[in-house]
């Protein structure tokens, strides 16, 4: 048994009287790729923050129990006491300053002074910081770290206007151009990513490790778990369930340990669903600007009653179709519903016309963050449909928070009461939030846009559940995009593949894998695929 | 296609510099249309106001770095150069000429950097709305002081009857307050009004009058610098990838900065050695005056002549607060101003003490604002006791914006060509008043206007080009991406 390079003992912490980890103990060995996995408010966000010393940690009355480093007990009061400790993170937003370069990025507030007699003199008269600084040194220690990750970018661009993937890549060489960096935690690192920059990642990570440096893994993707992790730790509920070696165990069971029941997203029935050959949406060649999801002339059907299915890879364009169609960014193109026109780019009258949206942008589009659950519940429909509003155009807060009361039931949102903040919810209870402010709308063609995203397994179920049966009970016509593709599959009747912000091509959702692969790499012209 | 992106650059070029040009064209217009300018008198006018307001608007480029905006809290620092004048006019027997101005800076400095503590402070504080903040604590302080100096002084602190700088009263009664207006006092060598040299030198000018040279040689001096600045710069460029990437100054426009300084410093060397060829002429022959020489002289000779002697020392403070802005910027502190500027929150995370990078940027701002503000009063000579403060930061802030900085990013040069041209509007409107509404006090109102608009259309275009920045990527039909989506 090797020596542990971190020891967490323990720990245990409550934001005002909500338990959110509960005595979780495990521990990380040197070099080891050690992957984290939960679902949404089991804890891993806030035992890293423990970790790194994060602000909110301390602002709310600190933590108990110990982290052991290299058996020494430590407590990081700061990210920066962390990082002196050897402690590298990188979050899931983006923590770099567009203005600087990528050497400046990389060096951010540990910057190499000039080491001359010029800088002796002035640091001892007005203190270290008016020392100035080597620049040089600097873009060459940024040059080494870059090539470690096989970045052959130059380290003088300025961060603006890189692609996302080169930006995580910053992050990481920043990381490691920290010489005591020990241990890398890395957050969602692949959430942000395209598949091939995805798996150059995972490379990456590889490599990282082999220096000796162990990393903690925080994902939802089992796959990439099973494909780089040495072990795995599963939490549920703020309580540490097991850490088990990834070669003795397979993504099935991590799945189980994480919710504890046995769950599924298979489809309930494999025969196709009868569906009318009625058209319910129509859309012709449909170009939306959508940066980084760029529609360029998509046409598809959807029938009456349908659930349709949109897919492909991140930054493919399959996230400007919905948003296109909902007036969200500038759009061009036919949509008729009914075989009437929908105007586009006036979100007003697309809502009128019977269309609800849910975004993949809970918190900035989808929700309203700072007002309570029932309010978010209504707003659309009272916007544009004037319910909700007594005699006197007031808003009516019985019926407001019968409303509210209902979906809370139906939907199953875990809150402390109808007029909780949204924001204070978790990702899951967002979502279903969402959904009920769509379903408030009473729409006849719903758009969901990645409902499942950042949320736990069991959740999803119950929304993919939903979904299904809004469709078969209720008629209504369901337009999901989303990345992954077993979802698609457990519930559409058809399945669009978008790439290069056209359509690739429309499948059953029974077809074969490997046919969903090619159409997302593009290849339309295999057996039976579409020529072009 | 070639002419429509050069027709893009040279729009996105003019609604960059927008600020500028309306200005230039002002200040041309101007010229234009009034016949009272001669360019040597235009060029005196312009010449002591860029020396008289240079370290004051220099003093709001370190906030702007650190992302507080643009600091109109120099008011603040003002008040801290005012107090220390106060103080060394009422014991001025004590401390004559430019003693006396080096003690100002000396009290400034200490009260300057407890006054930019608490400003930086209430900054803090005021996060994310630190311009309006900077506002307030103007007007706040400035009405602290002039209680201050009207009632506590004497009203408190004891005070001697009579004294040239208390307010006069009648016998019996309590002597409470500073005159609303008082003489800095003349230097050594100045004669007054009535042609007697004062016993004991003043303030005025003590800075100024250490050292002036002939304006001609000045302009060859720096036009020399500035040259020798742009080639070296330009073989660095080229040396170096990492330089070029941030600098990529085109050959085009190397061209033409080099010509433009080319001929100035060629101007300037050819008039110097006219001047300095007459003035050794004049010294040799002392029978002669300049009027027997003026067959002699060219017109522009003479026009030359007539600028005033520039005050070398005053110029040096400038150009050492100006290179040490640069050097700041280099430092460690100033890559921490940085990066606070762009984001607080990465900045934290990084592990920088934001509330205290800050407030030490607070600070520098507010004590060169006290220096700025001392050199202000000794150049003007007079000082109005309850008002000069006022209008600081307004004028600084206009002017360093019409040199083409925005809340956000600020430059010594910008500093720089927004003194002259600022000031150039200045001294121009009175005329393009005449000339508009045939009334010469129309130009005062037209100042007040133009100071207001340039500080209103500059915050109006920096959140409207942050705005459109997002707004672009989200076009449809980017020029580019047609043809791609075309395909």
């Amino acid at each position: 048994m090797s020596r542990n390079l971190l020891e967490f003992k323990g720990i245990s912490k409550n934001y005002s009287g909500n338990q959110v980890l509960h005595d979780v103990s495990f521990d990380i060995r040197p070099g080891e790729i050690h992957a984290l996995i939960g679902e949404n408010g089991a804890g891993k966000s806030t035992l890293m923050n423990i970790l790194f010393g994060m602000p909110v940690i301390h602002t709310t009355g600190g933590y108990e129990g110990e982290i052991e480093l290299n058996g020494e007990k430590v407590e990081a009061k700061s990210p920066f006491e962390a990082m002196a400790l050897g402690i590298g993170m990188v979050h899931q937003e983006f923590m770099l300053i567009p203005g600087f370069t990528i050497a400046e990025n990389i060096k951010l507030n540990r910057e190499i002074e000039k080491n001359n007699v010029k800088n002796k003199i002035t640091s001892t008269l007005f203190g270290r910081r008016m020392k100035t600084l080597d620049f040089k040194k600097m873009n060459k220690d940024a040059r080494i770290a870059l090539d470690k990750l096989d970045m052959s970018i130059e380290e003088f661009t300025l961060v603006k206007g890189l692609p996302i993937g080169y930006m995580q890549f910053v992050e990481i060489a920043r990381e490691i151009d920290k010489t005591e960096l020990k241990l890398l935690v890395l957050d969602e690192p692949t959430a942000v990513l395209t598949e091939s920059e995805a798996e150059s990642l995972l490379q990456a990570m590889r490599n990282i490790s082999k220096r000796g440096i162990a990393i903690i893994f925080i994902s939802h993707r089992l796959n990439e778990i099973t494909a780089v992790a040495d072990r795995v730790t599963i939490l549920r509920d703020g309580e540490f369930v097991i850490t088990k070696d990834v070669k003795d165990t397979n993504a099935l069971e991590i799945a189980e340990y994480m919710v504890g029941r046995q769950v599924s997203i298979e489809r309930t029935s494999t025969e196709a669903r009868e569906i009318s050959d009625e058209i319910k949406l129509s859309v012709k060649d449909l170009h939306v600007a959508m940066p980084n999801e760029r529609v360029k002339g998509v046409s598809f059907d959807v029938r009456k009653g349908e659930i349709f299915g949109i897919g492909g890879l991140a930054g493919q364009g399959k996230l400007g179709i919905a948003n296109g169609i909902m007036g969200m960014y500038e759009a061009r193109g036919n949509i008729t519903i009914d075989d009437e026109s929908l105007p586009l780019n006036d979100t007003r009258k697309v809502l009128d016309s019977g269309l609800a949206f849910v975004s993949e942008d809970r918190k900035e589009v989808g929700l309203l963050v700072e007002k309570a659950i029932d309010y978010n519940i209504m707003f659309t429909a009272m916007n544009i449909k004037s319910e909700f509003l007594n005699v006197f155009k007031m808003t009516d807060k019985k019926k407001i928070r019968r409303n509210a009361r209902k979906m809370i039931d139906m939907l199953d949102i875990r809150c402390t009461s109808e007029r909780q903040h949204t924001g204070r919810l978790s990702g899951g209870n967002q979502q279903k939030v969402c959904v009920a402010r769509a379903l408030t709308q009473k729409p006849t063609i719903l758009f969901v846009s990645e409902p499942t995203r950042g949320i736990d397994i069991g959740a999803k179920k119950l929304i993919l559940d939903l979904l299904l049966e809004l469709s078969r009970d209720k008629g209504m016509t369901i337009v999901m995009t989303s990345s992954e593709l077993a979802e698609l599959c457990s519930i559409c009747d058809r399945i669009a593949v978008i790439c290069e912000g056209q359509v690739a091509g429309i499948l059953p959702p029974d077809a074969s894998p490997t046919k969903f692969g090619l159409l997302m790499s593009g290849i339309k012209d295999l057996e039976g695929g579409k020529h072009d | 296609m070639t002419t429509n992106i050069s027709g893009e650059k040279i729009r996105a070029f003019l609604l960059d510099n927008i600020v500028t040009i309306i200005f230039l064209g002002f200040v041309v217009f101007g010229f234009i249309v009034s016949d009272t300018f001669t360019p040597s008198s235009f060029t005196n006018d312009i010449i002591s106001r860029f020396f008289r307001n240079g370290v004051l608007v220099l003093s709001l480029i370190i906030p702007i770095m650190a992302g507080l905006g643009l600091n109109f809290g120099i008011v603040v620092g003002a008040l801290a150069g005012l107090l220390s004048i106060v103080f060394v006019r009422y014991h001025y027997a004590l401390f004559p000429g430019i003693g006396g101005l080096l003690l100002c800076f000396a009290i400034a400095t200490p009260i300057a950097i407890l006054f930019g503590f608490l400003t930086g402070k209430l900054y803090n504080k005021t996060r994310g709305q630190e311009m309006v903040a900077s506002l307030i604590v103007g007007f706040f302080a400035g009405g602290l002081y002039e209680i201050f100096l009207l009632f506590v002084v004497g009203g408190i602190i004891p005070v001697t009857r009579g004294h040239r700088m208390i307010n006069p009263v009648a016998e019996g009664v309590r002597p409470v307050g500073i005159r609303s207006s008082f003489e800095m006092g003349l230097p050594a060598g100045e004669m007054t009004g009535r042609g007697f040299q004062n016993e004991i030198p003043g303030m005025a000018r003590a800075l100024n009058n250490l050292w002036r040279i002939e304006f001609i040689y000045a302009l060859a001096v720096v036009s020399l610098a500035v040259f020798a600045f742009l080639v070296i710069r330009r073989i660095y460029m080229k040396k170096n990838p990492a330089v070029l990437s941030k600098l990529n100054e085109p050959l085009w426009s190397f061209c033409l900065k080099i010509a433009v300084c080319g001929a100035i410093l060629a101007f300037a060397i050819f008039s110097s050695g006219q001047i300095y060829y007459w003035y050794n002429e004049l010294q040799n022959h002392p029978y002669i005056t300049r009027l027997d020489l003026l067959p002699g002289i060219s017109n522009f000779v003479v026009e030359i002549s007539r600028v005033d002697r520039v005050p070398v020392v005053t110029g040096m403070v400038i150009a050492a607060v100006g290179l040490f802005i640069v050097y700041f910027s280099k430092t460690k502190l100033g890559q921490d101003c940085r990066s606070v500027g762009q984001s607080q929150q990465i900045a934290n995370v990084s592990g920088i003490d934001v509330d205290r990078t800050r407030i030490i940027a607070t600070i520098i701002s507010t004590v060169l604002a006290a220096w700025g503000m001392i050199i202000f009063l000794q150049d003007m000579g007079h000082v109005s006791t309850y008002t000069v403060h006022r209008n600081i930061g307004f004028f600084s802030v206009a002017a360093i914006l019409v040199g083409g900085a925005t809340a956000a990013r600020a430059s010594v040069k910008n500093a720089m060509v927004g003194l002259l041209l600022f000031h150039a509007m200045f001294i121009v409107s009175p005329a393009v008043g005449l000339f508009v509404f045939n009334d010469g006090n129309a130009g005062e109102y037209m100042r007040t206007f133009m100071v207001y608009g340039v500080i209103g259309v500059s915050l109006g275009l920096y959140v409207w080009k942050a705005n459109k920045a997002i707004k672009d990527k989200e076009r449809l039909d980017r020029p580019g991406v047609v043809s791609e989506a075309g395909d």
